[in-house]
């Protein structure tokens, strides 16, 4: 009696809890944008780090400069890539150049 | 508290099984809703899942011996420390821990991910709600935590003795929280193939649970290993026991996956390599969950023999197979990205590393395996011990600790002679050092792969600390900062590389310990007299008398008698004295039982050793003692004898007279004795390893990564515009 009053109380329980979501509107537009945007963030807060790193290993000298050069150009490549979806999705939040560059 | 903790448990495998299918229609049909309850089952799993397991600690607490776990693992006169972590001593207990651990990584990661990755999250959700659902079946159909006694026992068994010692109670939670861990990158990559999106990103959101999972994994190993070398009383801290190796496989293919996915991040290869070592990770790490108790291998760790064997290979065999045709099926979305440009490249020695890696992980499965394979084959089970493992395993070490050399130096891409020689120049002068004076100094040359691994270590420590040195340098010339704060802000603005050199540093030290401690070792087993002195290496050791205890449990854990030894220790010089107190720990057989009658019982259940270690950082001294109990056998049957009827205050005065008889009339006991030189730096090497993951799993301060992100875009921006 305890074990079946237990079962239903938790599993009420648990039903509103999981229910939640279904209770809303579908996800609109805009948040799948968001969800892009945050995934592009992700994208470019990596690709960043990547710069910061083959600038480090080119400073304590693990890289020749030519190498360094090549690297450089493609990740900044990439990252400007990463950088226009961003602008594509939301343009007025994503960081611009000055001088009205792009 | 049974039918709650149950009904936890019940509608959790609910949960999980709603879970997987909310996330697979939601996928299917594109309904995010769908996809966002799945998610929110995979917290509610986690919160009756914190219950159930809260419920079960409340009962071992207060002892309720209406609960056969309890009665199982604990018993009222059982210490509070161990009454709380008895839980996993058990079958049920460690079924629950697992699953409990999962569902806390699962809300953690799918919290985290919950506005990435939408294609890959919902089918990592549908895996890891079918791990959680399989553990859970096991649970309520099979193994449940809450199986009550009709009529509930007046005492309970009570917990191993062996198993009383601290650092084994914190390590299976350890030990579960790595395989747990790995469960995560693993059910990810899972998505990534369904899906197609094989890039990066399931690596990037992944990540840090892998770190986390091998963190876990390693202290767990790392306390396993002091357990052995503190309570088992055989002097090792390692001996390729099947449980041990379990544990240690995972690990090492883990450290694989860790390197092997920076390649992928920064130059889109070895992708299939990648998802094939997360794979054989996370199904490792189910055997080795299923090792610990499934009695199919003898261990000293077989603690208790499984009735799941069946159901576990079953799952495994599905988790391979269909793993492997997933990927298979997807080889065409794992095509590389780019080539490898040299042999003499990051990408290159991480290729190297990963095949030793898997190679010793190989060596050692064989060897693990071997009883069951050989029967298979012959029909008669043989198996491998130290000596065959050590063959093998002992120049494939030698050539990772070069590796872990060599790689933070080397250049991504290519290096030139330019480079290798600007870093490897001072590191190999270093080494070389290190060697002639090791040849000129010390006996190191008797054995020849330690002196190699001395000097390689050597070799390791001085490319950590030139790495140190030159990034302090570049950042000096970049912001003009003084020292101290020029390698604070590099180590802090670059931790995931930096607490990598750490890590290599402290692997380096914990072979350093490895090495000598094995190589140079003196042991020695003797049998004494109070009174009588023996040498051991550079020591003399004198047995001045023995120790008794009834009811006096200086070791916290709850033994009623303990037999030892005092031993006054002093090296040859005479300038170093010490004392040391060895003693063995008497739990009483359970009531009734053993030939030896009332009284005799004290004496014939688990007796386990407490040892005794002088800790220095050059070498330990470690002794244990074996008292000889022959000559209580005529004490306890003339008790028995004349003494059985008594109430148990008088058995108790009774008892403490045969305990003081032993120590009156002393027979010789046999002590075990180790001097073990730098032994110590195997515990400091895992400290340093542990710190160097922890720097790295530091999250950065999110206000100095945007800030320093916005700077980076600024500059890049500036650039297009001259450009």
């Amino acid at each position: 009696m305890e074990y079946a009053l237990a079962l239903l109380i938790l599993a009420a329980l648990v039903a509103v809890f999981v229910s939640v979501p279904l209770r809303r509107d579908e996800i609109a537009a805009d948040a799948a944008e968001a969800d892009r945007r945050a995934e592009l963030e992700a994208a470019k807060e990596a690709k960043y780090r990547e710069i910061r790193d083959a600038e480090l290993d080119f400073r304590m000298g693990k890289v020749s400069e030519a190498d360094h050069r090549a690297t450089d150009r493609e990740l900044r490549g990439q990252a400007i890539e990463i950088l226009e979806r961003l602008d594509a999705l939301e343009p007025e939040t994503v960081a611009r150049p000055p001088n009205g560059a792009r | 508290m049974a039918a709650v903790g149950s009904a936890c448990l019940f509608v959790g495998l609910l949960t999980a099984l709603y879970a997987v299918g909310a996330a697979l229609y939601g996928a299917r049909t594109g309904r995010r809703r769908w996809v966002d309850s799945s998610r929110f089952a995979m917290y509610a799993l986690a919160g009756l899942l914190v219950t159930a397991f809260g419920l079960l600690e409340v009962a071992y607490l207060t002892s309720d011996l209406s609960l056969r776990i309890v009665v199982q693992s604990s018993s009222t006169d059982t210490p509070t420390f161990y009454k709380v972590t008895g839980m996993w001593s058990t079958q049920e207990g460690s079924l629950l821990l697992w699953v409990l651990l999962l569902s806390i990584f699962s809300a953690a990661v799918l919290r985290a991910t919950r506005r990435t990755m939408r294609e890959i999250v919902p089918y990592a959700t549908a895996v890891l709600g079918t791990i959680a659902a399989f553990f859970l079946a096991l649970s309520v159909f099979a193994e449940s935590p809450f199986t009550t006694f009709a009529v509930p026992p007046a005492e309970g068994n009570g917990l191993n003795p062996l198993l009383r010692h601290p650092a084994m109670m914190i390590h299976p939670p350890m030990l579960y929280s790595g395989y747990v861990g790995f469960s995560i990158p693993f059910a990810f990559a899972v998505g990534a193939l369904v899906t197609r999106r094989t890039g990066a990103d399931w690596i990037r959101a992944t990540r840090r649970f892998a770190l986390i999972a091998w963190t876990f994994l390693g202290f767990g190993i790392m306390l396993g290993a002091l357990w052995s070398y503190s309570e088992l009383g055989w002097g090792g801290y390692w001996a390729w026991d099947p449980v041990e190796n379990a544990s240690l496989m995972p690990w090492l293919t883990g450290t694989a996956f860790l390197h092997s996915v920076m390649v992928q991040e920064k130059r889109g290869m070895l992708k299939v390599w990648n998802v094939s070592l997360i794979v054989t990770t996370f199904v490792l790490a189910l055997l080795g969950t299923f090792l610990v108790r499934s009695g199919i291998l003898s261990s000293i760790h077989a603690f208790g023999a499984s009735t799941l064997g069946p159901p576990f290979l079953a799952f495994i065999a599905a988790v391979l197979v269909g793993s492997l045709v997933l990927v298979l099926v997807r080889l065409p979305a794992l095509r590389t990205e780019s080539r490898l440009d040299s042999l003499v490249s990051r990408e290159s020695i991480f290729v190297l590393n990963n095949l030793v890696l898997v190679s010793v992980c190989f060596v050692i499965f064989w060897g693990t395996f071997f009883p069951l394979i050989s029967e298979a084959i012959t029909g008669t089970e043989s198996s491998v011990g130290p000596p065959w493992f050590n063959q093998y395993v002992t120049p494939l070490a030698l050539v990772l600790v070069l590796l872990a050399g060599i790689g933070p130096v080397i250049a991504w891409r290519r290096a030139t002679p330019a480079n290798l020689r600007r870093a490897f120049l001072a590191p190999v002068a270093i080494a070389a050092a290190t060697l002639v004076a090791l040849l000129a100094l010390t006996p190191a040359a008797e054995s020849v792969p330690s002196l190699i691994m001395f000097t390689l270590v050597g070799f390791v420590l001085a490319v950590v600390g030139q790495e140190l040195w030159r990034g302090v340098g570049a950042r000096r010339a970049m912001a003009g900062e003084s020292p101290p704060v020029a390698l604070v802000r590099l180590v802090a603005r670059n931790r995931h590389r930096y607490g990598g050199y750490v890590v290599h540093a402290g692997i380096a030290l914990l072979f350093l310990g490895v090495a000598a401690s094995s190589a140079f070792v003196d042991q020695r087993d003797v049998r004494l007299r109070p009174g009588q002195t023996t040498e051991v290496g550079d020591y003399v050791v004198t047995y001045r008398e023995p120790t008794a205890r009834f009811l006096d449990d200086r070791s916290g854990t709850g033994a009623p008698i303990t037999f030892g030894a005092v031993l006054d220790v002093r090296n040859l010089n005479g300038d170093e004295r010490f004392t040391l107190n060895p003693s063995r720990n008497y739990y009483a057989a359970s009531e009734g039982g053993g030939p030896m009658g009332t009284f005799g019982r004290f004496f014939q259940g688990e007796s386990t050793t407490e040892v005794a270690v002088r800790w220095g950082m050059r070498r330990d001294f470690w002794m244990a003692v074996q008292p000889d109990l022959r000559a209580l056998i005529g004490p306890i049957k003339e008790a028995n004898r004349r003494f059985a009827g008594l109430p148990g205050e008088a058995q108790a005065l009774v008892l403490a007279a045969i305990v003081e008889r032993y120590r009156r009339d002393t027979p010789s006991a046999t002590f075990r004795t180790l001097v073990s030189p730098m032994i110590a730096w195997i515990w400091i090497g895992g400290g340093v390893v542990l710190l160097g993951a922890l720097l790295a799993l530091w999250p950065t301060a999110g206000a100095r990564e945007r800030r320093v992100t916005s700077l980076y875009a600024a500059r890049l921006g500036r650039e297009l515009s001259r450009a």
